[in-house]
Formats: C-alpha cells, structure tokens, sequence
C-alpha cells in the first residue's frame, strides 16, 4: 500500500510524542483502543486555565502508520485551539489531510476518539 | 538508512527465478515452442522431451516415480485437485476428511466447500508449538474417512509435522495421506515412498522456480491412487489435469528441483546458520516470543512476535530497505490477524506484533547484519511511541486494563 508524503512523514518523524502528567489538574488524558484490536492511542491535552485553550499536546501509539500519523496529526491541530474548537475535529479532516486509503478510515475515528476522550476527562476533572 | 538496495527476506511468500533456471526455459519459448501432445513432428517430440526429462528431475527431487508427476498452474490448483478430486473418486469408500486448522487457505476452503457440498471434515487443532497432536489425528479417523489432508511445513511459522507418524496412522486405518508440500519441497529432504505420502502438492515458485506452474504428486503403486480430474479437456496427465503442458514453465521447475537436490545440503546448513544468528540477535530484545516449535522446523525461517509493538507499523519502519511480512490484521486485506498464530493460540495482541522473516538462496550474511540492525531499531522506535510499552514498563498489568474495543 503506498501512503501519502504527509503520512510518512508523521509516521518517520512523529510530532509531540511523550507523556504530559496525567494527575495534574489541567491535564486531560484520552486512552482509546485495545491491543487485540491492533491500537491504541493515548492522547493527552494540557490547558491553559485562564484561556481555555490548548498550550500542549502529546501521544503515544501502539498501532500502524496510519494510526500513529493520524495521532500525531491530531496533536498539532490541537495546540492552540479551545476545547469547543477542539471537539469539532472531524476523522474526516484527518482523512483528507493524511490521504487514508479506505482500510484506514478506522485510524482516523480513533483519532477523534482520542481527543473526545481527552477533552470529556479534561472537563470531568473540572467541574465542566 | 540506504535506499539503494531491497533486502529480500520473504521467500515464503515467493522467491526468485534462479538464472539457471531461466537460460533453461528460454529456448521453450521460442525455438522449442512446441506442444508437448502433438505426438506426430519433432516440434512436439522437442517439447515432449523437455516435459519427460523435467517429470524425471521432479521425482528425483521428491523419491517418486516419474509418472506419478501431474503439472497443473500451482499447489493451490494441486490442493483443490487432490481433495475434491479424492473425495469425488472415492464418494461411495466415505465423505469424512481430516485436516488442520493451520493449513493453507487452499486446503481449508477447499475443504470448506466440500463441507458446503455434503462433506464431514474435521480440522484439527493443533498444540501451542503448532503441532498436531497425533492421539487426536487417530482419534478422529472414522469408518468413512477418507482422506487426512495435513501440510508438511507451515508457511508462517515453518513447523514441521511428523509426517512419517501420520503417514503409519493413515496406513494402519487405511485411509488416505495426502499433505501440501509447498513450502518444504526443494528445501528439506521429502521422500514420498520413504514418508509414506499419496498425494502431496507443491510448486514451482517457492524453490526458485517460476509461477504459475505446480505439481501433484499421486501415488501409483501400494496404494493406486486415482482422483477425478476437476478440469474437463483433451485428457492430459494420465487423465487427472487437462490443458496443454506450460513447457517453458515445467522446464524451470524441473531445472529448480534439479538445483535444489544438488545444492540443499549446503543451503540447509548456511541457511540455518544465518537464520540462528538473526534469532538470537533479534531474541536478546526486550519481549520477544518465538512463535512455533524451536526444533521440528524449515531451517530458514523465523516467526517472532515483538511485544507491544504492532506489525504493519514496525514494517513500515524499515521496508524501503527490507520485505518482510507479519501476521498483523493491518497488512491483511480482512482486517483478521493471521489465523494460523490464532489457532496456536496466541492473543490477537501477539499475532497483531508478528513477523515473518523467511531467508532464501540469495540471502547473505551482510543482509542478515543489515536487517538484525534495522529492526532493532525499528523495534526501539516502535516502543517510544507506544503507550502499552509504558505501561508495561510501569508494571501495570495491561489484562486488567479496561480498553475500549472497537
């Protein structure tokens, strides 16, 4: 299968791998996927309180390429934004962007799993 | 990472025409174009000669008598033939056939057709190191069995069944014994008389040989066995497989197997040598699970899944440089991971963080260095961006994680 320059390049050299410290209370932690199923992503926002924007984001994937180029794409459209711009990522923004083959289309829900994850446990830590 | 040359390590899944191989089916092209049934000018008579001397190279190969070679286009169309054609020819004997969860897909829906049409099969499971368990095999031997289809060696884990064991079963019950070869002919001494086999298919381009073309072995004598040919036509191959003989291609499978008796004792031990140094290479990572049996195997080959690592990705990671293959749902059209390291019964999560590295004649001891370094680091990458990694490393036991399938 022959993938996207863009994908490769997420893939080859991925954006804001790490982990951002999941007990702090501005952190919110996204873990989406199971191994049996051949991914997982755990994406996680940090939010600037007074703002309510993202100042940082960071992931870890155990997945294909496609699964890891569509976290790591995620992560940088997630820096600066607010969490309302933020629940509005569409997979379908991701699919367009990376170019996903059909098969791949799956990555890119997981992707915006991920983030609704992260955002639903950022604002449960918080009262919102 | 060098782009200027492509490691081969998936010769399982097809290897490479041998030079010599092709300079002999040349001329059968061109100046010896003829068909090896027109019994009545030297055109024929050329093409006919090259078929009989090719049919002799084959069973030199395999301890067979030439006669007992039927060419069709593969082992998959030599599979098919064998099993429906056994259980057509001997439909009023039983219906009942044995067989392995871990065969090939060409003996598995072969049979599952055949189940579709009336037939009893049973698919054997097979032990943790992928072999089948022998007490079960006679067990399951009816009155109306038939046949015990079971392969000689896996083509994703290379284990290798005790084929002699099956074999004095089959004899003792009276049933017939007929294994896929593919991936061990040319490769392995097999003896059909000495192992005692009826029916065993193979093909041309596992063994440096070219496409298209194959050969089912059926045995004439003690037992005689006939199978009722599944394609109609001009009643070549003793009847058993019509269609004008491939001779270019017959050629290159006999000059294979010629080169493979001459050349496997040598291979078999460099192969082994190669294939020890990158498994204990690649097993001193952090993790890693041979997958099948470390003893009963083809010699050139390994199956290791790297944990929490999945497959398609840690490919993607070094195949500008090396083809390989894994048993990852991801580089499968099904979205399934490999069925065979399921029926060992390894976790989806390990058959999702296999691969299959398969050397062959044309692999060197520089290919093996370059690739044990590559997938190391392939591996390391593969572990800093995974999320179950670090939480294998901080001791969270991941069965008790709660993850969320989809």
């Amino acid at each position: 299968m022959a993938y996207s320059e863009k994908l490769l390049d997420h893939f080859k050299k991925p954006k804001n791998v790490g982990t951002l410290n999941k007990d702090q209370k501005n952190v919110g932690t996204g873990l989406v996927g199971a191994p049996e199923c051949g991914d997982v992503m755990r994406l996680q926002i940090e939010v600037d309180e007074e703002s309510g924007v993202i100042k940082d984001a960071k992931f870890k994937t155990f997945g294909c390429g496609s699964a890891i180029a569509s976290s790591s794409l995620a992560t940088e459209w997630l820096k600066g934004k607010t969490l309302d711009e933020a629940s509005s990522i569409d997979n379908m923004d991701i699919v367009e962007e990376l170019e996903l083959p059909p098969v791949k289309i799956h990555c890119s829900v997981l992707a915006e799993d991920a983030i609704k994850s992260a955002i639903k446990d950022y604002q449960s830590k918080n009262g919102l | 990472m060098r782009n200027n040359k492509l490691i081969y390590l998936d010769n399982n899944a097809t290897t490479p025409v041998d030079p010599r191989v092709v300079e002999a089916m040349v001329p059968y092209f061109t100046e010896h174009f003829g068909n090896a049934a027109s019994r009545n000018h030297p055109f024929g008579w050329a093409a006919e000669g090259a078929v009989d001397t090719a049919r002799q190279q084959i069973a030199d190969l395999i301890g067979a008598d030439p006669r007992e070679i039927i060419f069709t286009s593969g082992a998959t169309e030599a599979d098919n033939l064998a099993i429906k054609g056994v259980a057509e020819m001997y439909k009023r004997k039983g219906n009942h056939i044995i067989t392995l969860e871990t065969e090939h897909k060409a003996v598995l829906d072969t049979c599952k057709k055949l189940e579709r049409e009336g037939c009893e099969i049973t698919y054997l499971k097979v032990a943790r190191n992928g072999l089948v368990d022998l007490a079960e095999l006679e067990a399951a031997i009816r009155p109306n069995t038939i046949l015990v289809s079971i392969m000689f060696a896996n083509n994703e884990i290379g284990v290798v069944q005790p084929i002699k064991a099956i074999s004095d079963l089959c004899s003792k019950h009276k049933v017939l014994f007929m294994s896929d070869a593919t991936q061990a002919v040319g490769k392995i001494p097999v003896n059909v008389k000495e192992l005692g086999i009826h029916l065993m298919a193979f093909s041309g381009h596992k063994m440096y040989g070219p496409k298209g073309v194959g050969v089912l072995y059926v045995s004439r004598k003690s037992p005689r066995v006939k199978v009722t040919a599944q394609m109609d036509g001009g009643g070549h191959e003793r009847g058993m497989r019509s269609g004008t003989l491939n001779v270019p291609s017959i050629v290159g499978m006999g000059k294979a197997c010629e080169i493979c008796q001459q050349e496997m004792e040598t291979e078999m031990a460099r192969l082994e040598k190669l294939r020890d140094k990158l498994e204990s290479e690649l097993m001193q990572i952090e993790e890693v699970v041979l997958n099948g049996h470390p003893e009963y195997r083809m010699p050139h080959m390994t199956n290791l899944s790297f944990k929490h690592v999945e497959g398609e990705g840690l490919l993607m990671t070094f195949n500008q440089n090396i083809a390989l293959s894994s048993g990852s749902a991801c580089t499968s059209a099904s979205l399934e991971p490999s069925y065979v390291l399921k029926a060992l019964g390894l976790g989806d999560d390990l058959a999702h963080s296999s691969l299959r590295i398969s050397l062959g004649r044309f692999t060197s001891e520089e290919d093996i260095d370059y690739a044990i370094a590559a997938i190391r680091d392939g591996v390391n990458h593969m572990r800093d961006l995974s999320p179950i990694w670090e939480m294998f490393k901080e001791g969270i036991d991941l069965d008790s994680v709660e993850w969320s399938e989809h």
